[in-house]
């Protein structure tokens, strides 16, 4: 079924920050806002979920830390044992402060690349993806609100829309499932 | 709004005071005053470290034979012993009551250098929270009056807290000899009495402008631009003599050993403190209902620098303990040999307060709100940064006679009391929110 979506375009992050708040008063449907930058505080008016992301990025971290302890175990106390700093314990503990810079890196490499891959993957992006959002505007000063019309009177909304400062509304028919 | 020192505070401080001077009192009465006492000491407390090992050591020559020889030599070498220990106990009362100066002291300078950095960037969030700021600074003239007149103590030799000041040491010290001409007491004092007299002066006339601009036009701004000024000046300044006075202060009580970042990690340790110090207080008197203003986003601020100051200091740290461990040179390995030996639980129990506590607690976003949660990191900070201090006096001063016993909470008790009292009552002096600071509109409206 496809229903019909208005988007409305803004030209400034503040009218778009008072429209969402709005619309999400006026109870419609807000499907998406494309911004050409990240607009502070826009998912907590959007009442998006806050990000799980964090959390991913501080398990890859230990994951990274974990790498880091079985590599340098591996090449620098059991495969080849190295005399470190004149210290020949061949021991990882007493060691170990030699290992912390690399620890530390691959703390933050695995936290920092797993992290983005996620975002890429859990945002459904890959190379050569064709773009979603529906007005090139919005990747260079204009902000797009994409309002769900579902059952409510279109010319109302349309009125709606333009008087919390849209300075342009057009009614498109939804053909995808985004 | 005006703030009240409410009686009971005022009593709570003057009984710390009380409590901490009784405890200097009885940790100088109860010090040692001959070698005599020490034995006694040693055997009354059933710290018969030294008395079994010099026993034993004795039975096993006696059998090898050369009594008369063994017997004189092993006196002597008592002797020594027992005479190193009494100058170690009678150093411990001084040493306590230097660490807390010094740390209560450290805090209100931290509090200044973070007060300009506020003002020299231009900050918006933080406005509403300079007069906490300004009366923590309160504390920089007592403090540092206290800290000179210890100073003076040590520096001319009246207890024997640095060796370098000992001019008998000094005879027989190449090393000390060639770095008399910056180490000796006369001229440590005079860079003393610059450094004091530099942040002080920058403490008056900012205190100065502050109070100037709430009885001044509306958007009057002149007196935000000249602290501004004279807050970027005092920037360099500072930065170039708080190295200078961690050398002086700090590092000199091991004068054979220097480390060129030493004046950063002191430096660091001093803003953590100072910003926890300011995070507490803030939540101490929102809590008592005033600084309504403020509101969970800046206590939000105040905690991520608690945090990246922690994680600072911890960077420092290992930065300066991994060069030395690695390079393994005689001369500089000894300072960390003898914290890991002597002061194996405070040295690495620090570190884990100091890093690994605020980084667990400290990481999560929301934790950085939570009011109680702000404030138990904090306390563990300032604890750990008590103990960062000890462990970097004490060895030099007290060596293994260390502990933290009456002198030590006597004397941070003193400090405590007399730190609280100070600062509340500079915070009744003037209304806990600033006029006309372009920012201050930004800062009321702050939102994370």
């Amino acid at each position: 079924m496809a229903s019909k979506v208005i988007h409305a375009i803004y030209n400034d992050d503040d009218i778009l920050m008072h429209a969402v708040k709005q619309t999400r008063a006026a109870h419609y449907h807000i499907e998406e806002v494309y911004t050409p930058f990240p607009v502070h505080g826009l998912d907590k008016v959007m009442g998006l979920e806050p990000t799980r992301i964090a959390i991913t990025s501080f398990m890859y971290g230990i994951v990274g830390l974990c790498v880091a302890i079985t590599m340098m175990n591996f090449i620098m106390i059991e495969d080849w044992p190295q005399d470190i700093g004149g210290k020949p314990s061949f021991s990882y503990i007493e060691n170990m402060p030699a290992f912390v810079p690399i620890m530390f890196e691959m703390t933050v490499f695995f936290a920092a690349h797993l992290m983005v891959i996620t975002f890429y993957m859990r945002s459904k992006l890959w190379p050569f993806k064709k773009a979603e959002n529906p007005d090139v505007r919005t990747t260079d000063d204009h902000f797009l609100m994409a309002v769900d019309t579902a059952h409510h009177d279109i010319d109302k909304m349309s009125k709606f829309l333009q008087d919390t400062g849209a300075v342009e509304i057009s009614i498109v028919e939804s053909d995808d499932d985004h | 709004m005006n703030y009240t020192l409410p009686s009971k505070l005022k009593l709570f401080a003057i009984i710390l005071m009380v409590l901490g001077a009784v405890g200097i009192g009885a940790g100088f009465l109860s010090a040692p005053g001959s070698t005599a006492e020490v034995k006694e000491m040693m055997a009354a407390h059933g710290d018969d470290h030294g008395e079994a090992s010099t026993q034993s050591h004795h039975t096993a020559k006696d059998s090898h034979g050369d009594t008369a020889h063994s017997a004189s030599h092993d006196a002597s070498d008592e002797q020594k012993h027992l005479e190193h220990t009494l100058h170690q106990l009678q150093n411990r009362p001084w040493s306590a009551l230097y660490v807390a100066c010094f740390f209560f002291f450290m805090i209100a300078l931290g509090a200044l250098a973070f007060y300009a950095v506020n003002f020299a960037a231009q900050a918006g969030w933080s406005p509403v929270l300079f007069r906490v700021m300004e009366a923590i600074t309160a504390y920089l003239v007592p403090g540092g009056i206290i800290m000179f007149v210890l100073l003076g103590l040590s520096g001319f030799h009246i207890n024997h807290l640095f060796v370098w000041a000992d001019p008998e040491v000094v005879a027989h010290d190449v090393l000390l000899q060639g770095k008399a001409g910056w180490l000796n007491g006369t001229w440590m004092l005079i860079r003393a009495a610059i450094f004091l007299g530099g942040w002080i002066t920058y403490r008056h006339f900012a205190v100065k402008f502050s109070r100037a601009g709430d009885i001044a036009k509306e958007n009057d701004y002149s007196n935000f631009k000249k602290t501004f000024r004279i807050s970027a000046g005092f920037l360099v300044f500072f930065l170039y003599t708080e190295s200078m006075m961690s050398w002086d202060w700090i590092m000199s009580f091991d004068p054979h050993w220097f480390s060129t970042l030493f004046g950063w990690y002191v430096l660091a340790g001093m803003m953590v403190c100072a910003i926890t110090t300011i995070a507490l207080i803030t939540i101490f008197l929102k809590s008592q209902g005033y600084l309504e203003i403020v509101n969970d986003s800046h206590i939000h601020d105040l905690a991520k620098f608690m945090f990246g100051f922690s994680i600072f200091w911890t960077y420092l740290w290992f930065s300066q303990f991994m060069l030395i461990w690695y390079a393994n040179i005689p001369e500089e390995v000894t300072y960390f040999m003898t914290r890991i030996e002597d002061f194996n639980l405070p040295f690495f129990g620090m570190l884990a307060m100091n890093f690994v506590f605020p980084l667990l607690l400290l990481m999560n976003s929301d934790y950085k709100r939570v009011n109680w949660f702000v404030v138990l990191t904090g306390i563990v900070i300032l604890v750990g940064h008590y103990i960062d201090i000890f462990v970097m006096v004490m060895p030099g001063t007290v060596g293994k006679s260390w502990f933290i016993g009456i002198p030590e909470i006597g004397s941070v008790l003193f400090f405590l009391g007399l730190f609280i009292l100070v600062v509340f009552t500079a915070l009744t002096k003037a209304p806990l929110l600033l006029k006309n600071n372009p920012f201050m509109k930004e800062s009321k409206n702050y939102h994370y």
